[in-house]
């Protein structure tokens, strides 16, 4: 191997990160290939590994491991800079901020799944937002909104559910 | 099943309430279609006259066997008359759902509803 002048360490952390990123990449790209009854609709199953990495390393890895998710989920399944990817990144950055402000309700009474069904409603509003604004610039595309919100209640509570029964598996040592 | 339960605190509950009460609430957003909201009369395909559904009115207009009238009151619009031979578009009456349309063709007039959206592409009797 050829010495090379540049040499990039990875720290610990860049290591933590990017292995919940892998696991949340796998997670987007397999969910890519379930069919959904209207577009848009999916279960979001990487939003569990955000909910892991959130309650066991904080917000800013959160953030680190949902941008990579959608970065490098993208450019698998080929929609890297397409349509989805900006609904995908709009959608993603709305939840990161709530998530961010959801985080400190206090843990005795609000769990994981609090905190999933927040942000899955996040996660819509800010694709809808981004959609209205940009992509379809119709006021009709808001007759879809029932659908949306129906699929972020089911799969925020299952995604929340998931979470939780993650995290009191493997509670770090 | 029940297991998952233990993971649901308090507060969960209430986010859950809360989020399925909100989705409840915006259900009927789903089902309206669209409200018909003004009558659009055409000659040969082009816009002649726009009329809003909430005021009635009597129209007449020219079409290529003479003069048809149409009539609408709130909420609806039909072809009052026509000279057309067959008179099908007065036969079908009133219409009132966003996309019916009547259409006059010897005379070259169709008279439809216009709506904010609908569930059809066309309505036709």
């Amino acid at each position: 191997m050829t010495l090379s002048p540049i040499e990039l360490v990875p720290t610990a952390d860049d290591r933590r990160i990017a292995r919940y990123a892998a696991a949340a990449i796998a997670l987007s790209v397999v969910e890519a290939a379930i069919p959904m009854p209207l577009p848009g609709v999916k279960p979001g199953l990487a939003n569990i590994i955000i909910l892991v990495v959130l309650a066991r390393y904080g917000w800013r890895d959160a953030v680190w491991v949902s941008l990579l998710r959608v970065v490098a989920g993208s450019l698998l399944i080929g929609q890297f800079l397409a349509p989805g990817f900006f609904l995908s990144l709009a959608g993603a950055l709305a939840s990161l901020i709530v998530l961010g402000l959801a985080m400190h309700l206090p843990a005795r009474l609000f769990g994981p799944v609090s905190q999933s069904l927040i942000a899955a409603f996040a996660h819509i509003a800010g694709q809808l937002a981004v959609a209205r604004l940009w992509l379809v610039p119709h006021d009709g595309l808001f007759y879809l909104l029932p659908f949306f919100a129906l699929a972020a209640l089911l799969f925020g509570l299952a995604n929340g559910l998931a979470a939780a029964k993650l995290l009191e598996e493997t509670r770090p040592a | 099943m029940k297991s998952f339960l233990r993971f649901m605190k308090p507060g969960d509950w209430a986010v859950l309430l809360a989020f399925a009460a909100a989705t409840a609430a915006l259900a009927p957003v789903a089902f309206q279609g669209g409200a018909a909201e003004k009558a659009v009369v055409r000659r040969d395909g082009v816009v002649v006259a726009e009329l809003p559904l909430t005021q009635a009115r009597r129209i007449e207009v020219q079409g290529a066997l003479g003069t048809s009238v149409i009539e609408v009151q709130p909420g609806r619009a039909r072809v009052a008359a026509d000279p057309g031979p067959r008179q099908y578009c007065v036969r079908q009456g009133w219409l009132s759902q966003p996309n019916a349309i009547a259409i006059c063709a010897p005379s070259h007039i169709s008279l439809s509803i216009a709506g904010r959206a609908s569930s059809h592409d066309s309505l036709a009797y």
